[in-house]
């Protein structure tokens, strides 16, 4: 780090450089005549132009390009897209313009609005569920011997696809009618003690979306405990001696000096889950294709532009999207600024 | 590390030249989704017609059941296959009006194909589908020895149908298999019932008129057809329930039927079922240990000659680039040779010109054969005709709504307001 910002001193000093020995030859030199005035006025430009910090914006340019050919593009063709009709060019002769048609559609059409009470049902439950399960994990964990297996196990569900991973919950609630062998783990055990197997992914409107949900909550929380466990190991040890010392009870340092601590990474990651949850797609797509009330936002935008082939909707839907996700974007940005300004 | 490179540099030269090699070759892309047991066949035919054109690669790419969305972003990017075997008549013409598919008019010879089913894949004037394998949708699939073992017999009527229904009930089975689920595609089965049902109560042309949305969904004649249908729930039919219904996957649906013993006694599906069957019951043998019956009529005022209606579908051959050698193969895939190697490979039916019933070895094909020439009533899958978005949309998932519980007004409402916009 000192050395990065020692290179970027000396680069300043060479920037002033330039500029001071314009500075003396516009002063002290006198303008004769027409051409050594031109001249003078060429050299400011010169000196203007070698104020311009060339170096980081040729730094920054890739990025720049990169983020408008496919970020800034696509987000205002998006904009656009969304007051134009069905069809598949952006000005193409089936596309027509229709206004807030599409945003009239996308706040009151009963699927859609149905998908975004869904979508607020996800981001309750498993924003607040991986947060709050991986806190608990890394705190417990930490005093069990074999935490880096249990951690590793419960980590892996990460590191796997969501489609594969929908595809081993589909296994899990699969539903056979009584009578016929269950062979989805749920209703197997349920019939086991002596129940009726239950439709897991069909009862609506709570234990479908719930048991979606839990598959996304299994899926993320071990990422969370990853990244909380991290956190509460940098917590120094004699903090929470301290607090023994003192007389606090377990529970006591948890909630008065664990819990202050872990807070800032928890909200950084709860924030993290918030966007990923959002976005979410794969686990509804594969275990009910948003059938039974389950759709979300994500996989509505899909089926408007990839089966029902109305572009026009789905792009509504992605500017809609894209706005309730920029808040949480950019909270988790303005915290990581203040971070790193805090360390520099 | 000089030899590593040495080899390296060894490995890409051969590698350029194999790709070399292979550009030779004019390359044909084709996708479908067909599963199990059609696909090997299918390569079958690709290995015949790669056979008479030894610089032809005929490309296959398998995809799942999402096809529809495949093909559209595809197109939508410019990208789509040579080629591609469907049974989307409503999205074919919805492609032709935008200009993403080849007129085949005056490019393939048509003289093979029955005249009959030829106008499938006909639109405005243009020929977008050439018909090539055609399927009998209005079957019922049952276990003969079980129901010579019950004393059961085959209904000719709906109301015979019924009292045998409450008959399997009372002995304790239950009468009919159920499977609703396709993935991306769940609910298609149930679009058929509702149709074949259709067609009974309330006739061929009302038929029509519903499947061009000249008529609401909301229109008692297509709600009856829906509510017939929910009765078969409703009475307790249906292995499972809905929620049975509903979870099962279609190719597994059959099933149930032919096990010791039988969890239900009935499975109506198209005749491609027999490839599913076969491949998960072993040694079954078509006419002995399984059989087919005809979906009896309903209403008699819908049917008034008393002739059953029949509910048909098939795959046509959609071309997307115009290049001889995919023109070739499409022309291919009209041919006898191709015909033949699907017909007698799994069971299923030939739109040949000179398929003849009689060449059937399997009595379940010849018969669906017979039926497929003497039907004075037949009508194309209705949710294949729709546009894309209600008949491989809301039709689909509005099945599965009404099935799973939601208010038969509430699903019509829905249907028909997405008709609305997409008509």
């Amino acid at each position: 780090m000192p050395s990065f910002r020692k290179r970027k001193e000396t680069r300043q000093g060479q920037n002033v450089t330039p500029e001071e020995s314009s500075g003396s030859l516009t002063g002290d030199g006198e303008p004769h005549d027409e051409s050594a005035a031109r001249l003078s006025w060429l050299r400011g430009i010169a000196a203007r132009l070698a104020r311009v910090r060339w170096n980081s914006w040729a730094f920054v340019a890739p990025a720049l390009l990169l983020m408008g050919l496919f970020l800034v593009y696509p987000a205002v063709a998006s904009l656009v897209r969304s007051f134009f009709g069905r069809g598949r060019e952006l000005f193409g002769t089936t596309t027509q313009y229709v206004g807030l048609k599409n945003w009239a559609y996308v706040f009151t059409n009963s699927t859609m609005l149905m998908a975004m009470r869904n979508s607020a049902l996800w981001v309750g439950i498993f924003s607040v569920s991986t947060v709050g399960l991986g806190t608990l994990l890394a705190v417990l964990l930490d005093r069990v011997k074999y935490e880096r297996i249990v951690k590793s196990i419960i980590f892996i569900p990460t590191a796997i696809s969501a489609v594969g991973i929908s595809i081993i919950w589909k296994f899990v609630f699969a539903y056979r009618a009584p009578g016929i062998n269950q062979i989805g783990l749920l209703n197997a055990i349920v019939v086991h003690f002596g129940g009726q197997p239950i439709g897991w992914l069909i009862e609506r409107p709570w234990i479908n979306n719930i048991c979606l949900i839990v598959v996304g909550v299994w899926m993320w929380t071990g990422f969370c405990m990853v990244i909380i466990s991290a956190a509460y190991k940098n917590i120094p040890r004699p903090l929470l001696e301290a607090a023994r010392i003192d007389g606090a009870g377990e529970w006591k340092v948890f909630r008065h000096v664990t819990l202050p601590l872990l807070a800032p990474t928890a909200a950084v990651v709860g924030t993290t889950m918030i966007v990923q949850v959002l976005k979410m797609f794969e686990i509804v797509y594969v275990l009910t294709n948003g059938n039974y009330s389950t759709e979300v936002i994500a996989n509505r935008m899909y089926k408007e532009a990839f089966n029902l082939g109305d572009y026009g909707r789905a792009s509504t839907i992605a500017i809609v999207l894209l706005i309730l996700i920029l808040p949480f974007m950019v909270l988790n940005i303005r915290r990581f600024i203040a971070n790193e300004g805090g360390r520099a | 590390m000089r030899k590593g490179f040495v080899v390296l540099l060894a490995l890409t030269i051969v590698g350029l030249a194999a790709i070399v090699g292979l550009a030779q070759d004019k390359v044909v892309t084709v996708m479908h989704s067909w599963p199990g047991a059609q696909a090997p066949i299918f390569e079958m035919i690709v290995d015949a017609f790669e056979a008479e054109n030894p610089d032809i690669d005929v490309q296959v790419e398998i995809v799942g059941q999402d096809r529809v969305a495949i093909m559209q972003a595809r197109l939508a990017a410019g990208n789509p296959p040579d080629l591609t075997p469907h049974p989307w008549i409503g999205l074919m013409k919805e492609w032709a009006d935008a200009g993403q598919i080849v007129d085949l008019t005056g490019l393939v010879d048509t003289s093979e194909i029955n005249p009959a089913l030829l106008p499938i894949g006909e639109y405005d004037g243009g020929l977008y589908g050439l018909f090539i394998f055609p399927n009998v949708k209005s079957l019922v699939w049952y276990n003969p020895k079980e129901f010579a073992a019950n004393g059961y017999e085959v209904p000719t009527t709906w109301y015979q149908l019924q009292a045998l229904s409450q008959q399997i009930l009372a002995d304790g089975g239950v009468p009919w298999a159920i499977g609703l689920d396709s993935g991306a595609a769940s609910g298609w089965p149930g679009t058929d019932w509702i149709e074949d049902i259709m067609l009974r109560t309330a006739g061929a042309d009302v038929y029509d008129k519903w499947v061009n949305h000249e008529i609401p969904w909301t229109d008692p004649r297509v709600k009856k057809a829906f509510e017939t249908f929910g009765s078969l729930f409703s009475n307790n039919y249906v292995l499972g329930g809905s929620i049975g219904a509903l979870t099962t996957y279609f190719g597994d649906a059959v099933t149930p039927v032919f096990t010791d013993p039988p969890s239900a006694y009935m499975h109506k599906q198209a005749t491609f079922i027999q490839g599913f069957l076969n491949d998960q019951v072993e040694g079954l043998v078509a006419g002995e240990d399984y059989n087919v019956f005809v979906l009896p009529t309903i209403t008699p005022a819908a049917t008034p000659d008393g002739s059953v209606p029949l509910l048909t579908s098939g795959d046509v051959i959609s071309v997307f680039n115009n290049r001889p050698e995919v023109i070739a193969f499409a022309q291919f895939m009209t041919s006898e040779t191709a015909a033949n190697i699907w017909s007698s490979n799994l069971g299923e039916l030939s739109a040949h010109v000179n398929a003849d019933p009689t060449q059937f070895d399997n009595p379940i094909t010849a018969l669906a054969q017979q039926m497929l020439i003497d039907a004075t009533v037949s009508r194309y899958d209705g949710s294949d005709l729709m546009p894309a978005a209600v008949g491989a949309g809301t039709f689909w998932s509005g099945v599965l709504d009404y099935v799973s519980g939601i208010p038969l007004d509430t699903v019509l409402e829905a249907i028909e307001a997405s008709a609305v916009d997409a008509y």
